[in-house]
């Protein structure tokens, strides 16, 4: 069977470094203006709630002695779910030698660095007072040493997510690299010339560092790959280690990191389908990109879908009453509304991707990865406020509201991610152009005859240095 | 020493591959090619031994393993025990979260580090390409052209045969 390919056009590479280079070498578009405008005024009304929390405290949120954690850890899991398909696109997928992860992987690792920003703010406002978020870390004090406890999820979730965010800055500067020395050798002398310049850390391309360049990489999703994994693991023990029925269960950790894959590959899908129609990408990110990013959700969202049925069906045959107690309230209590959201969001919407007319459907599709996302959104809000709202004692049940001052809050982190995503749209190649490239040669595609040096030659030492 | 190069483009990696089996098979100094992607095959066909950046790995990933281990065993049972119900101190199964990320971080940054030391990738580093095209869509051969029998004409005409779009010849250093 004759295989499409997976770039569009019969691109060479020189048109590849054209195509990706005009759209950031020309000026931009009123377009681009119109929604950065939007959105960094978003995430200005955003800031403007962060910095009321700041100076006034977190009495400013809608939390009570019952609901202690809502809005804020919703988000931060949120966020950090967010960025795990980019670390699945970017490290996983390299590691199975998926070719078409090339046109996705620079936008999807991007949107894994922002999500991660945006996910931190909200555990660091939740302390109440910042400036001493550096209690966190293990470090010699005249306390005692009073030490962290290395007990605490919540301390290795300090660990596990400064490392994700470094982890995946060092991989996305590394792809940057011979893709900022394209645009340094296109550019005319000057400031831009002299930042490329300065960026591209002098990368010539030469075979000798491409070939320590690719064991570096290859080494990297090595990392990333179990780090995303531990990630989110981590995150679910957050909940996981605790006693509060709904959160105590061991189904937790790969319940998470399937929500993550899913919600992340959702949001990669609103953004890859917008940046391809404005950026005239098409040829690069095409209907077949979507139609596998497509089959992905609907696998993950089947693996969420049995997670909910394996929770509910877990409370109730463990004959725990609370356990119980929580699922039925959680599916026909006060908070029932958020349930069955979350519900139709994540586990019915995706079931339209089983048609492959359905997954051609652009407008159709990125509908639907709007609805996971918010999906998303209220499975985590569900698993947090649904279990907390009702305490042991029926005297301390409470309700939660979020307050104005939240609902800025996360529409502020909404904010940045966008302001800093068209910023990066503007200013950085958003196809990893040299791994495009090495995908376009005839010999990438199958039924092609691969092309071999001709055997034979003087032996390994007429090649000067020859040692790493 | 100032030796003289020589730098020949071309457009496809395949006739870049064969010019590289030319080279070696007249004798030739190969210093290195400059290429858009990585080719795969050049390596064999270079010569170029593999690389031992999984070292660097392990032997940052190593000490950090150990280190993360030996401290947070030390904090909680040696600096500062606290008895929860006359739990062990050495609660190891705690430490394994932490232990892992560390590892990671350090393995991670330090290859990374390693590459950029090692390759002199570093700001305000100018590169030296013989043909500012082996970032865009040529795939540049660079021989050493003196302190080694070279027969020019030979070179050339080998290197016509593989479609070489330009040669130049130039002194090391002046790219």
């Amino acid at each position: 069977m004759a295989e499409i390919p997976w770039i569009l056009g019969g691109k060479t590479p020189a048109r590849v470094t054209e195509d990706i280079c005009a759209p950031i070498e020309r000026p931009p578009t009123a377009l681009w203006y119109a929604a950065f405008a939007a959105s960094a005024s978003v995430l200005l009304a955003g800031a403007a709630s962060m910095a009321y929390t700041l100076f006034t405290g977190i009495g400013t949120w809608g939390l009570n002695r019952s609901v202690g954690w809502a809005f804020d850890i919703t988000n931060f899991v949120f966020w950090i779910g967010i960025g795990h398909a980019g670390t699945l696109i970017s490290a996983i997928l390299f590691l199975f030698r998926q070719k078409w992860r090339t046109s996705v992987n620079r936008s999807a690792e991007a949107m894994t660095l922002f999500a991660v920003m945006c996910a931190g703010i909200f555990p660091l406002l939740h302390m109440g007072r910042p400036w001493f978020a550096y209690w966190v870390l293990p470090y010699p004090n005249t306390r005692g040493s009073l030490w962290v406890s290395f007990a605490s999820p919540l301390l290795w979730d300090v660990f596990a997510i400064s490392t994700y965010f470094a982890i995946s800055a060092a991989f996305w500067y590394l792809g940057l690299i011979p893709d900022l020395a394209t645009m340094r050798d296109r550019a005319g002398a000057g400031m831009k010339r002299m930042l490329l310049g300065f960026f591209s850390l002098g990368w010539s391309g030469s075979a000798r560092s491409w070939s320590h360049y690719e064991k570096a990489y290859l080494l990297l999703a090595g990392l990333a790959t179990p780090l995303v994994v531990s990630v989110h693991t981590i995150v679910s023990f957050d909940f996981a280690t605790s006693v509060i029925p709904g959160w105590h269960t061991t189904i937790f950790p790969p319940y998470f990191v399937a929500g993550a894959i899913f919600s992340g590959m959702a949001m990669v899908l609103t953004l890859m389908i917008v940046a391809r129609k404005v950026m005239g990408l098409e040829d690069y990110i095409t209907d077949r990109h979507i139609d596998v990013m497509c089959r992905i959700i609907l696998t993950v969202s089947c693996m969420v879908g049995l997670a909910y049925l394996t929770e509910a069906f877990i409370a109730g045959y463990s004959g725990n009453p609370y356990e119980r107690f929580v699922f039925v309230n959680r599916q026909l209590g006060p908070m029932a509304w958020a349930y069955w959201t979350m519900v139709s969001c994540n586990v019915l919407t995706p079931q339209l991707f089983w048609f492959k007319s359905l997954r051609g459907r652009i407008g159709l599709v990125f509908a639907a990865s709007l609805v996971i996302n918010v999906g998303m959104w209220f499975e985590r809000f569900v698993i947090i406020v649904t279990s907390l709202h009702r305490d042991f004692l029926p005297s301390s049940w409470a309700s939660y509201t979020p307050s104005v001052i939240e609902i800025a809050t996360l529409a502020g982190s909404f904010g940045l991610f966008f302001t800093l995503f068209l910023l990066f749209c503007r200013f950085l190649p958003a196809i990893a152009m040299a791994e495009v490239k090495g995908i376009l040669h005839p010999a990438a595609r199958p039924g092609a005859v691969p092309v071999r040096p001709p055997a034979g030659g003087p032996p390994v030492n007429a090649v000067e240095g020859g040692v790493s | 020493m100032n030796r003289t190069l020589f730098a020949a483009s071309f457009e496809r990696e395949e006739d870049l591959l064969a010019a590289v089996a030319e080279a070696r098979r007249l004798g030739c100094t190969v210093k290195d090619a400059y290429i858009p992607y990585p080719v795969h095959g050049l390596d064999e066909a270079m010569g170029i031994r593999p690389s031992r950046m999984g070292w660097a790995c392990f032997f940052f990933g190593a000490p950090a393993l150990a280190a993360a281990i030996f401290f947070q065993t030390w904090v909680a049972a040696i600096d500062w025990p606290i008895n929860i119900g006359g739990k062990s101190f050495f609660f190891w199964q705690a430490f394994v979260p932490v232990s892992f990320e560390f590892t990671v971080l350090c393995a991670g940054l330090g290859t990374v580090a390693t590459l950029l030391l090692t390759q002199g990738l570093l700001p305000l580093r100018r590169s030296a390409i013989p043909d500012m095209g082996a970032t865009n869509n040529r795939f540049v051969l660079v021989l050493v052209r003196s302190g080694t029998p070279f027969d020019a004409d030979e070179v050339m005409s080998a290197f016509l045969k593989c479609r070489a779009v330009e040669t130049k010849e130039f002194p090391e250093g002046a790219s």
